[in-house]
């Protein structure tokens, strides 16, 4: 373990060298059956694949004699996938065999893309909570199988090294696999480990938004590999390069990135080398420790697949996929920060609170973008805050809507709505529903205000007097009178109007 | 041997598949009288040929499955109830599957093999599992890490390979259908060398699924028989597409048994184009071989057809190009045989790691030729050498592709001998690989073309009365014209002779055993 690792202060590695990153992203599919084999697939919704070697055929097993078919709807989500990511989607792709032992891979060989991905040279947008926006180049993303699952017996770390046997579990052996990988990334700089965090996460948005993966990182659905170099500032040259692995939370990301860029710069400030090899993260240390050493010349014996023909998606698919996508994230987002007038601040606030699609439901509903961000992102916020629960759970974007309608109507004054918003939290039915049951409407009768307002007047012979000689603002004690013997059921602004329309009336 | 001679001429295994199956259908015969008088067979002569690695224990009983279904009026299909060998590359979940290794010694599969299961539906009688080179890497059958199958026309001579264990299987009238598979020549070579009846489908044809991979892009499964009309009443059978088997057409395949009985009925070649290949024959053929195949020629002159010489220049490096990419392909497909998951498991002494299990396993597990191809394609597909070897190699197969293209805008179909010698002695090439590759010269290119091609009787060579093989090569999916202009050329050469090739063999059941070879056999290896 590297516990003992000395590490760089953040600022001062990034003041003498400049961090380089590069990321691979795997994206376990969630089709039916696996890559290659009618198997059901562990990583499809509602799998459960616990009891180890039950989702299994003779491909998933490489059997002697089995032979692998081609998953067409893991194709479909592959181009659906490389056109989300802006790429180009290649018109004929091939298979590759990548040759090595291990005994999580049934076959010796794992059924890759090599020299001819499926999709290649995209885009990601990605943005910061300081609304900084970094453009991720995409060099690819090809389709793979996973391999099978070991686990180490007898050993004190659970690691291959030291363990008395190992057991294999074939279910994840043939799980349909994207792999994107990027272009090396420079300029990051300080926000490298939250650029990270922002691209892994930007990719999870995609995946979801396509519905092609169940994307939980927990649990393996997407997984990130993380590559990481220091270059010497103006040095000009690309330092040496670890690939951390088994980070598999957002904020893992992130903070695995900081680790590194520590841990390197503390080793070449020292005069020291960095050892080409995969990382692996530990979640509870928040360090790193070596894996196996990387070299460009490990050998894979990369062929075609012979046992597959090439992949050759027809132009009619793509573009029927590509009329089938979703509004790309980035998109999105300035489309609706444009249509609705936010400032950078206010849109941030939506985004950062994860309340985007409560607040366009609401606006698609009928609400103002102004009122719908206030309600969602203040009070809602607020009283999710407290029950410790998402606000989306908490009330529906109509319900919202209608809320603000009654407001903006003048029907219900601010705080009579935050009560009825009470009301539809506990259940008692639609807002317009709450304001019946609980009596609840603004007092809009003058003749009711004006009885109020006279008797008021009376009663502060002294605050009339003021008001005559022109000292406006004594009126507000009035006004208070006025709204607490209309219980609050009053709008304060015509109660105003009233008040000095009476005192000034001879 | 000395029952060879002890059987009656109008035995019952000395009939074809389809004059048995015609009998069946009539009632004449049942399945279980025709099953157990191949199993009689085997139990006779099988200890001298070592034609099966397995022999089922179940044959007779499914064989009287079929009498049943048949006297309830079930409506069976045109080999039911017909016995067939299988080779045993092909997966089969009732019996050992092996493909002539010690890796997969009594490994029983969960599956059957696409043809398998077709053979199984069309209610033909499994009998067994026949002998190979391991992996089916060989000419003669003499890398069985099993022992060695015996020529039924000389116990001396190796019977082809890799698949000698269904050709002498089918000659020594142990069964009358067999399944092969065929990567470089492993149906034809040994139908040449026993007198029998060998066809390459088109590649694609018949489902490769759950036979057991030595090169994926060459394997063909196909049948092996004394006849042409039996071969393509087996290929009827096996043929079609198969959705486990991404490489497999979705061709609508014409009945191949059709396309036979109208070859053998014409007697006529008037209007074909039969074009000779100048690269396959002449220097390092045997006289006797490049005899019969002249006398092969003159006889389709003389039945009409039109004989064109044609040349195709790539074919000189189609060996080099398939010893590239065979091995290559061989080296990873063989790499699942690591003692993880089935069959032999080797623990070095003192324990190890994982590597050092597998390494044990395969050093053990493997013999010598299969060792020597793995580290052969290992090394061709290394970087640093793939461009100039498999990549190479892969040009190659363009060009013989293109050098098939422009000799069958020539030609309807093409013509070679289906083997440069006939059957030579056990031992004899064993311990020069380079000799024993040249086996297949002739038959090589169709398979790195993916056309089909079929090797059938032409004549026994005089000067060793061994049997001698023609090669028929037709383009691809033009299977059906093989058929054709084989039963055709099969009744010509028959007519001339007044009899069959086969039933010259020396163990035909209706030909007692010359004294001198009986008495060779005696004491003849084993």
């Amino acid at each position: 373990m590297t516990s003992t690792a000395d590490l760089m202060d953040f600022d001062k590695a990034l003041e003498l060298f400049e961090p380089v990153l590069g990321f691979e992203v795997h994206v376990e599919l969630n089709t039916k059956t696996k890559m290659f084999s009618p198997a059901p697939n562990p990583a499809a919704p509602g799998a459960d694949a616990s009891e180890p070697n039950t989702m299994v055929t003779p491909v998933c097993l490489g059997l002697p004699g089995s032979l692998p078919v081609v998953n067409e709807q893991a194709i479909r989500f592959s181009i659906s996938l490389g056109l989300a990511l802006g790429c180009e989607i290649a018109p004929t792709s091939r298979f590759a065999r990548k040759n090595y032992f291990y005994p999580d891979l049934a076959k010796n060989y794992q059924i890759s893309q090599y020299d001819e991905p499926i999709a290649h040279d995209g885009l990601v947008e990605v943005e910061l909570a300081n609304g900084k926006t970094f453009r991720i180049e995409i060099e690819r993303a090809h389709m793979e199988e996973d391999a099978g699952k070991l686990t180490h017996v007898g050993g004190a770390t659970g690691r291959i090294q030291g363990a008395d046997y190992s057991l294999v579990d074939y279910n994840r052996a043939g799980v349909p696999l994207v792999e994107i990988v990027t272009k090396m990334i420079t300029g990051a700089e300080h926000d490298a480990p939250e650029l990270a965090k922002a691209y892994v996460s930007a990719i999870r948005d995609i995946v979801v938004a396509l519905g092609i993966s169940e994307a939980r990182m927990e649990r393996g659905n997407l997984r990130c590999d993380a590559n990481i170099s220091l270059s010497p500032r103006g040095s000009g040259e690309l330092g040496t390069r670890t690939e951390t692995k088994n980070v598999n939370s957002l904020r893992s990301v992130e903070r695995a990135i900081r680790y590194e860029i520590q841990r390197q710069a503390a080793i070449l400030a020292a005069g020291g080398a960095i050892i080409q090899e995969t990382r692996h993260w530990h979640e509870d240390s928040g360090t790193t420790s070596a894996g196996r050493p990387k070299s460009d010349a490990d050998d894979y014996r990369y062929f075609p697949e012979p046992d597959l023909l090439p992949v050759e998606p027809s132009r009619a698919l793509i573009e029927e996929l590509r009329s089938a996508l979703p509004e790309p994230p980035a998109v999105r987002r300035r489309r609706l920060k444009e249509s609705w007038g936010f400032t950078d601040l206010e849109f941030q606030d939506v985004l950062n609170s994860g309340l985007l699609v409560e607040v366009e439901s609401t606006v698609a509903a009928g609400a103002s973008p102004a009122q719908a961000r206030k309600w969602w992102t203040g009070e809602i916020a607020r009283l999710a805050n407290v029950a410790a629960v998402d606000p989306s759970s908490l009330v529906s974007p109509a319900d919202v809507a209608a809320l603000v309608a009654l407001v903006e109507s003048g029907e219900l004054t601010d705080r009579l709505a935050r009560q009825v918003l009470e009301g539809v939290i506990a259940g008692e039915g639609s807002p317009s529903e709450v304001v019946e049951k609980r009596g609840l409407k603004v007092v809009s009768d003058d003749g009711a205000l004006i009885a109020a307002i006279d008797e008021a007047l009376a009663s502060q012979p002294d605050v009339l007097e003021k008001i005559r000689d022109g000292k406006v603002q004594a009126a507000g004690a009035v006004i208070g009178a006025v709204m607490k013997a209309m219980h609050g059921q009053a709008d304060a602004a015509r109660v105003r109007e009233l008040v000095l329309e009476r005192a000034t009336t001879p | 041997m000395s029952g060879h001679g002890a059987v009656s001429g109008d035995s019952l295994i000395s009939l074809s598949a389809s004059v048995l199956a015609e009998r069946l259908h009539s009632g004449e015969l049942s399945s279980v009288e025709v099953t157990q008088a191949h199993l009689d067979r085997i139990a006779e002569v099988d200890g001298d040929i070592h034609a099966f690695l397995h022999v089922s224990a179940d044959a007779l009983k499914t064989a009287a499955e079929v009498d049943g279904a048949r006297r309830l009026g079930a409506k069976l299909s045109p080999l039911a109830g017909v016995p067939v060998a299988i080779k045993d590359v092909l997966c089969t979940q009732d019996m050992p599957s092996t493909a002539g290794s010690r890796i997969l010694e009594g490994w029983i599969p969960p599956y059957d093999a696409t043809v398998v299961a077709k053979l199984r539906k069309a209610r033909l009688i499994p009998l067994g599992k026949t002998n190979m080179d391991e992996f089916a890497m060989g000419s003669s059958t003499e890398h069985s890490a099993f022992g060695p199958t015996h020529n039924p026309w000389d116990l001396e001579r190796i019977p082809g390979g890799s698949g000698g264990g269904s050709a002498a299987a089918v000659a020594a009238f142990e069964a009358p259908l067999a399944l092969g598979s065929d990567t470089g020549g492993s149906i034809r070579q040994p139908a040449a060398v026993t007198g029998t009846v060998g066809m390459k489908p088109t590649y694609g044809g018949v489902s490769r699924y759950g036979a057991i991979a030595l090169a994926s892009s060459l394997d063909q499964v196909g049948p092996v028989t004394r006849t042409v009309l039996d071969a393509a009443l087996l290929h009827d059978v096996i043929g079609g597409h198969d959705e486990h088997d991404s490489t497999s057409l979705t061709d609508a395949w014409p009945s191949f048994a059709d396309a036979a009985r109208a070859g053998a009925a014409s007697g006529s070649l008037t209007g074909v184009r039969v074009g000779v290949v100048k690269e396959l024959g002449g220097e390092g053929f045997q006289a006797g071989v490049s005899a019969r195949f002249a006398e092969a020629l003159d006889l389709m002159a003389s039945a009409g057809a039109e004989i064109v010489e044609v040349s195709a220049p790539s074919f000189r490096y189609a060996i080099a190009a398939y010893y590239l990419i065979l091995p290559a392909e061989a080296s990873s497909n063989l790499a699942k045989f690591d003692s993880v998951r089935f069959g032999l498991r080797v623990n070095p002494p003192g324990g190890g790691t994982v590597e050092d299990v597998m390494a044990a396993t395969r050093e053990v597990g493997f013999g010598p030729e299969v060792k020597r191809r793995i580290i052969l394609g290992t090394y061709a597909l290394s970087a640093g050498y793939y461009d100039a070897y498999y990549g190479s190699a892969q040009k190659v197969r363009t060009l013989i592709q293109r050098d098939f293209d422009s000799a069958f805008s020539r030609a309807d179909v093409l013509v070679s001998p289906a083997a440069p010698t006939t059957a030579f002695k056990l031992g004899e090439k064993l311990e020069d690989p380079l000799a024993m590759y040249l086996n297949d010269v002739t038959t090589i290119p169709a398979n790195l073309a993916g056309v089909p091609g079929m090797g059938l009787p032409m004549g026994l060579a005089p000067e060793d009365g061994l049997p001698t093989g023609i090669q028929i090569m037709a383009p691809a999916h033009e299977d059906a014209r093989i058929y054709t202009v084989g039963a055709t050329l099969e009744a010509l050469l028959e007519q001339s002779w007044g009899r069959t090739l086969i039933s010259q063999a020396p163990g035909h059941p209706s030909m007692p055993l010359p004294d001198e070879r009986a008495a060779r056999l005696e004491g003849g290896t084993r």
